[in-house]
């Protein structure tokens, strides 16, 4: 809308990865990348579309309130959980917004690590789907608890009988990772921010602009000193992520994995749910990608070839995914436990088959089709399939918790769990506060890492054969 | 030659900004301004230039000590935490694990090192960086907005002992700068924060500590008033409960009756020899059922048993001198009845039946143990019980 060149997309797919070919496509210099990226939060005036999706996500984001109101009001009792299925939608709710959120950290952390460079014009908001994701999975613990005004009691603090929480509790390492994983992820994410801020405050007209952007950039010069700090900082935080965002996944299965359930009690749910969170990360990185580059002009930075490289690591790991269902049907018969069997025949052709099988088409055959280049690069065709995979996900969590719950040892105490209208408008809701929050990012903030970008353009090295200034690409060819 | 040279006859200088407009004759420049001997200086670019801080002379930074002694501060604080709320302060057997055991604080211990370490990676950077710092002289100038855009300067400060306005400026110019500019110290005039923004974060600061005093205040003094209950709803719910009265229900009770006819899972008893004692005409059973297997390992399980549920009352030989039954004559426990003796006659020809039945309800001030010992240990008891008064008889005769 704003964009100064044309939004269109460029077939890139084809280049060669090994040729360090340039990131950015068109011809762009240092300037107009700071003008596509400003350009955003600079409108005049907000665009229409903007408006539209913004009413709609606030208004979400005020069912979601207005449940919690009632629900803090009338108790858990408004929810579907009951004997024998005592996690419900909230559990489920958590994980699956956590899992989304792993995407984020494994963009900005583990393939900066890996030095892939592709990843900068895609990192920042899939940081910031990572912070948002995560605020949305923290209100459900925070909401299960009954009595919502003591959730300190979650906390090393002492109460009034002066007992300590139960540190051989996984739902307690669960606090602790992910707030420490809440916490890193926002510092990580507003750390990185700071010199594009400083970008906004410099280029800033009016005074409230200047004063807030000012404020939040914390006078950041630029200085080739601070650089060198921020640098190594920077490096420090995504080696720390890295542990903690295969941590955090972790310790969330524990929750399961440590119970005596068959159908919980599995050590293969560690990794099983880290590959499930970056599936679903991914997923949800695409969905928001495609209609983001579309509609803010961002065709040249956010190229088809981005996207693609996401579809191929939600192959990857839908098809680990997929290799870990079958792996837990395989040790429930190798097991030879009588309930464990149980219990997973139950899964796929017990009540809840619909479910099991709505997870397995959704998770393990959907994406199946990025196989073919022309689902992987056709940006409808691969949100059509990326929101499968993100139902799917939903579905994984929802299959686990429920399946395992509702068929106990004895018959007598069986039972069929079912939502309430309560349990579908908050999981609604969530998506409401999830996308208020990425809806105000995208209007305030600038949604590429600019100084990232830019350091990879071929404007940012030295040309040592001739001093002129020259816009060839063999600068990044060489140096890149 | 560190004097100030004042702009305007009023303002001394805060020092000289170079730009240029690429980086190659940055990093160029860089190198000369570095060789020509200054300290007090910097360049400012959009991003991280590779290469600069040779160009520059600038040291590796040593945060990621500070960062690595910080994570494992992280690490032993959790460690110590955990086994001091958990294994000390107060203990408690949760599902038989024990106190302490260390992998199951390996998780809280990973996460509380990440979060150390990372905290302080982030704020001792920002510490060294001095910021947030929201004046800056260079900031005065309209050129440098650009340094976050896509120029490039190196700036000269005007403390630094070499800095002389003309051949600093002359030294900027001979490196192929764009344009050299002076800049005015203003941090006397502009580096206050305003007025509101003062008095807002001071009030905040100190309004911070009015909640923090209320809850020292509860936590030193004690209160007979009852618990504040915020939502009612939640502490007082509407049920009824097994002994209260209920209008609905024909017999005004809460809890109702089994429906005729129930029988709890493992209460059936169908086999009424094995689980009742009885023979075929309901009369005590003479002799064992055909499940109690006559031989060494049951009697073996009965003298276990009878060694466990047995002998603290009725003693290792049944003579009804336990370790229980002694220690009550010696307080002279006046309710005390004392146990029977297992050898006297009339139980030596009591029907097996009527043993077990014994074993199952009880009898007299003995309590049934028929919900701790299963039926098959009871016949193994009292197989034990045989050959016990057997022994007992020829050792009183011989």
């Amino acid at each position: 809308m704003t964009a100064s060149v044309a939004n269109i997309d460029i077939d890139n797919t084809g280049v060669d990865p090994r040729a360090r070919d340039s990131l950015v496509l068109g011809d762009q210099d240092l300037h107009s990348v700071t003008e596509m990226v400003c350009g955003i939060p600079e409108q005049e005036r907000i665009h229409r579309n903007w408006w539209i999706a913004f009413t709609l996500a606030a208004s979400l984001m005020g069912l979601f309130f207005a449940n919690i109101a009632y629900l803090f009001w009338e108790g858990t009792g408004i929810w579907g959980n009951n004997n024998p299925v005592g996690w419900g939608w909230p559990i489920v709710n958590f994980v699956f917004w956590v899992g989304i959120g792993h995407a984020g950290t494994l963009i900005s952390a583990i393939l900066f690590l890996l030095r892939q460079k592709w990843r900068m014009s895609i990192a920042r908001f899939a940081e910031a789907m990572t912070v948002f994701a995560v605020v949305c999975a923290l209100v459900f613990p925070g909401i299960h608890i009954g009595r919502p005004w003591l959730p300190y009691w979650m906390f090393p603090l002492p109460n009034q009988m002066q007992m300590w929480p139960n540190f051989r509790s996984p739902l307690l390492w669960d606090v602790f990772a992910v707030g420490t994983y809440g916490t890193v992820s926002a510092l990580f994410w507003y750390y990185g921010m700071i010199p594009d801020l400083a970008t906004l405050r410099d280029r800033s007209k009016t005074k409230l602009r200047k004063f807030l952007y000012g404020a939040f950039s914390m006078g950041w010069t630029g200085s080739a000193r601070h650089w060198h700090r921020y640098e190594r900082t920077y490096l420090i935080l995504a080696a720390l992520a890295t542990p903690l965002v295969l941590s955090v996944h972790s310790v969330v299965s524990f929750d399961f994995a440590v119970a005596q359930l068959p159908g919980w009690h599995t050590t293969i749910f560690p990794p099983y749910f880290v590959a499930g969170a970056i599936f679903s990360g991914f997923a949800m990185v695409v969905t928001l990608a495609v209609p983001v580059r579309h509609f803010f002009g961002l065709k040249k930075l956010i190229t088809l070839r981005h996207l693609e490289n996401m579809n191929m690591i939600i192959l990857a790991t839908g098809t680990m995914v997929g290799y870990a269902y079958s792996m837990e049907f395989f040790i429930a018969w190798y097991g030879a436990s009588e309930y464990e069997g149980f219990a997973f025949v139950n899964r796929a052709f017990g009540p809840y088959a619909w479910a099991y099988w709505t997870m397995v088409s959704c998770n393990v055959i959907s994406p199946q089709l990025f196989w073919f280049k022309k689902i992987r690069t056709t940006p409808v065709l691969m949100v059509i399939v990326c929101i499968f995979v993100n139902i799917g996900m939903w579905f994984e969590r929802f299959v686990i918790t429920v399946t395992s719950l509702h068929r106990d040892f004895l018959p007598s105490s069986w039972g069929y769990f079912t939502p309430t209208i309560f349990d579908m408008m908050l999981f609604l809701g969530s998506f409401g506060l999830f996308s208020t929050l990425f809806l105000l990012f995208l209007r305030w903030i600038p949604v590429v890492a600019i100084a990232e970008v830019k350091a990879t353009m071929p404007q940012a090295h030295m040309h040592h054969e001739d001093e002129h200034h020259s816009e060839d690409t063999d600068g990044a060819a060489t140096h890149g | 030659m560190a004097e100030q040279h004042a702009v305007d006859g009023k303002q001394p200088t805060y020092g000289l900004i170079a730009q240029y407009d690429d980086v190659t004759s940055l990093v160029h420049a860089c190198e000369k301004v570095k060789n020509a001997g200054y300290s007090k200086w910097d360049s400012y670019s959009p991003f991280p230039v590779h290469g600069i801080d040779p160009a520059m002379g600038i040291k590796p930074t040593k945060l990621p000590l500070l960062v690595f002694a910080m994570g494992i501060t992280g690490t032993c604080v959790a460690i110590l935490m955990q086994w001091w709320m958990n294994a000390h302060d107060y203990q408690f057997i949760i599902s038989g694990k024990p106190m302490w055991s260390v992998p199951a604080n390996i998780p809280v211990a990973f996460e509380l090192t990440v979060l150390f370490a990372a905290l302080t990676a982030i704020f001792s950077t920002l510490a060294r960086n001095a910021l947030p710092r929201f004046h800056h002289p260079l900031f005065q100038s309209e050129r440098f907005a650009r340094a976050t855009d896509d120029k490039f300067f190196i700036g000269i400060e005007a403390k630094d002992g070499l800095f002389s306005a003309e051949q600093t400026r002359a030294l900027l110019e001979s490196t192929g700068a764009v344009a050299v500019d002076t800049i005015a110290d203003d941090s006397k005039v502009n580096h206050k924060l305003p007025k509101p923004i003062v008095w807002f974060i001071a009030i905040s600061f100190v309004a911070g500590f009015i909640p923090l005093g209320f809850i020292a205040k509860a936590w030193v003094s004690t209160n007979p008033a009852p618990r504040i209950h915020p939502n009612p709803n939640m502490d007082f719910q509407p049920k009824f409960k097994a002994q209260t009265a209920n209008p609905h229900f024909d017999d005004g009770r809460a809890m109702r009756p089994d429906i005729e006819g129930t029988v709890a899972q493992g209460a059936l008893r169908g086999d009424a020899a094995f689980e009742r004692g009885l023979d075929a005409s309901e009369n005590w059973l003479s002799g064992y059922p055909t499940q109690v297997e006559i031989s060494d390992a049951t009697m073996n399980r009965g003298e276990e048993r009878f060694n466990i549920y047995c002998q603290p009352c009725h003693g290792a030989a049944g003579y009804g001198d336990g370790p229980v039954a002694r220690r009550m004559v010696l307080l002279q426990e006046p309710k005390w009845v004392a146990p029977t003796s297992l050898n006297q006659g009339y139980l030596r020809t009591m029907p097996e039946g009527k043993l077990f039945n014994t074993i199952t309800h009880g009898v007299r001030n003995m309590n049934g143990y028929g919900h701790m010992i299963p039926p098959a240990d009871r016949w193994a008891i009292i197989m034990y019980i045989r050959a016990l008064q057997e022994s007992q008889l020829s050792g009183g005769s011989n």
